[in-house]
């Protein structure tokens, strides 16, 4: 562990960039219909030749790039709420996001039957924005402000009353099946139209990235970040914002797969350690390129079947969560 | 620094802790502040470090009141080293000390060189570089508690609050932790605060003690001030047998008995036990 902490942060960095831009490769070449380079190159360029343009122009290309970004923006997400509560164990979904966004997506759905894409997009933001604001609430109703403790029960209270009113909403409006459709659906018929969040996540990102210093000293100690000059109660309310901004817009676009937001961070920890200037750079890559690694192997391990990428999610991640339980929650490597 | 705290409240919905409260820091010394546990020292320390408000009176640093002075100008003035500061954190010594630097920092830049040399000499001077590329959790108590002090000299201020240094570290490391702060009293000129919950060495090592009871102070002075028997009685309610060291010439507490019948945490006692039996005379 102590050899992978020494070597310079630049170096890991390239490395990892590397693998992303094999991973990256490979997403595009494979699929349910193999393509070659040419084709992809082709396509790439606009030119109409190969003769998978359209499935590589239409099709593959909008999904890595969403796989990439979905990736990306709930492991830094999950990365802002650990340093934010304290709390090993945090990730999205604890704040009534997923939630939040299944609630809206189901009350638009039923009560704008013709809403557009963009309107559900919408409703998904509002909803986990709802979410997180009641979580948030109460988990801040002490004298101390924030308690990572009350935060914990509230997200889960509030998260079950959620979600059983996107089940009731979706059984007395007979939409079940279309909410599900929509927030088990993975990245199956991303395209191009459904990559409008795709800017919101990159602002969420960049911002992000301009608070990881606030974020490290925040991480450490109430008491030593207030020591250090910090108004940590601003700062609180701008990250959980961020963290609405991103998972939300994830969410909106993949549906419920926050446990990535808990798992990528703790495998960036044990690469980079628990300086969040680290993390968050490295949780970007890392997040993107597990998200198109694990679409890649949904499309490909039966295809032309789509396995649901929550399904190849859930198979490396949970055997990965049950070992960090055995760690004691601790960050790997340490 | 000069740091005067004039009539100050602090409280919980409706529990006070400090009751109008006033007293001075002097500056360039080691003020120790003693009581028993539920007291309000903790808190005192924490208000005259804004980590909680007082809801009435002023907390006066160098003629400004605290509350007008920016959170990150305060940083600069003063560095407080909470009561156990560890949360699950895997940070290596150079980095966390690095931190001490924040309030210095602006939006996106960097260390400077002379942020670097003041890191190197908060290392330096608290015996913590040669573990400066070591996780903060892989060190023992004494050493950890070193590092936390390193973070709180490279924020470069004047004074150094501390609450309870010493917990939860075996004898030998609580002298090593208390000589540190002496050292950095008598040849960095820093102004020392902390709350100590050892009377003989809160009497060994300050200039100043603040004995302080149900959130009012009993008596603040010399060592030889406040560690008296009556003293003693009213803020620990202990019948106390005070000598003086031998080597340091400090008053010290040798041995004590609990006074009975009116401690609070057993209601079970009554009032009507004799307070008169002999409280030994200090010397």
């Amino acid at each position: 562990m102590n050899k992978i902490r020494s070597i310079a942060f630049s170096i890991k960095m390239i490395l990892a960039i590397f693998t992303l831009f094999l991973i990256l490769c490979f997403s595009i070449i494979y699929g349910a219909a193999n393509t070659s380079f040419q084709d992809i190159w082709q396509a790439a360029l606009g030119q109409h030749g190969g003769e998978y343009y359209a499935v590589l122009r239409e099709i593959r290309f909008p999904r890595v790039i969403a796989a990439f970004f979905v990736g990306s923006a709930l492991a830094v997400a999950g990365a802002i709420m650990q340093g934010v509560t304290r709390n090993p164990l945090a990730d999205p979904g604890l704040l009534g996001i997923t939630a939040g966004a299944n609630a809206g997506l189901a009350l638009t759905m039923a009560f704008l039957p013709s809403a557009s894409y963009y309107l559900i997009i919408i409703g998904c933001f509002t909803g986990a924005a709802v979410g997180m604001a009641i979580v948030y609430r109460i988990g801040t109703s002490t004298r101390d402000g924030l308690s990572p403790l009350k935060l914990v029960l509230a997200g889960a209270a509030v998260s079950a009353f959620l979600q059983a009113l996107a089940d009731g909403v979706g059984i007395v409006f007979h939409i079940s099946k279309d909410v599900s459709m929509w927030t088990a659906g993975g990245l199956i018929g991303t395209t191009w139209q459904a990559l409008l969040v795709v800017p919101i996540i990159a602002i969420g990102i960049v911002a992000s990235l301009c608070f990881s210093r606030q974020l490290t000293v925040l991480s450490l100690n109430e008491e030593v970040a207030v020591g250090l000059g910090q108004k940590t109660a601003t700062l609180k309310v701008i990250l959980m914002v961020l963290v609405v901004i991103l998972a939300g817009a994830a969410v909106a676009l993949v549906g419920n797969l926050a446990f990535v937001g808990l798992m990528i961070p703790h495998i960036v920890r044990g690469l980079v350690g628990t300086d969040y200037r680290y993390i968050l750079p490295m949780s970007i890559i890392v997040g993107g390129g597990f998200m198109m690694l694990a679409d890649l192997v949904g499309r490909t391990i039966n295809a032309p079947f789509e396995t649901p990428v929550i399904a190849v999610v859930s198979i490396i991640g949970l055997p990965f969560l049950l070992f960090l339980v055995r760690k004691g929650g601790r960050p790997l490597g340490s | 620094m000069s740091m005067q705290v004039k009539d100050i409240r602090v409280g919980y919905e409706e529990k006070t802790i400090l009751h109008d409260l006033s007293l001075e820091i002097p500056e360039g010394k080691v003020t120790t502040i003693i009581g028993s546990n539920g007291c309000g020292k903790s808190t005192l320390l924490k208000a005259m470090t804004r980590i909680i408000a007082h809801q009435h009176g002023q907390i006066i640093l160098d003629g400004k009141d605290i509350r007008n002075i920016h959170t990150k100008d305060l940083a600069k003035q003063l560095a407080i080293l909470p009561q156990n500061p560890e949360s699950a954190n895997g940070l290596l010594v150079r980095e966390l000390v690095s931190y001490g630097r924040y309030p210095y920092q602006k939006g996106f830049g960097g260390l400077t060189k002379q942020d670097h040399e003041i890191i190197d000499w908060a290392l330096e001077v608290t015996r913590t570089n040669e573990m400066r590329d070591q996780p903060v959790d892989a060190l023992s108590g004494g050493q950890r508690q070193r590092v936390w002090i390193a973070l709180a000299l490279a924020q470069d201020t004047d004074t150094i609050f501390l609450d309870e240094p010493t917990t939860y570290l075996d004898m030998a490391h609580q002298l090593e932790v208390l000589e540190l702060l002496t050292r950095l009293n008598k040849e960095e000129n820093k102004t020392i605060v902390m709350v100590l919950h050892d009377l003989n060495q809160a009497a060994r090592f300050s200039d100043h003690i603040i004995a302080l009871s149900e959130g009012k102070i009993v008596r603040a002075g010399d060592a030889e001030a406040v560690m008296t028997c009556d003293v003693l009685r009213s803020v620990f309610n202990i019948d106390a047998v005070i000598s003086t060291d031998p080597r340091t010439n400090k008053p010290i507490c040798i041995t004590y008995d609990l006074i009975k019948g009116d401690y609070d945490d057993e209601k079970t006692y009554h009032a009507n036990v004799d307070f008169t039996h002999s409280s030994a005379s200090s010397m």
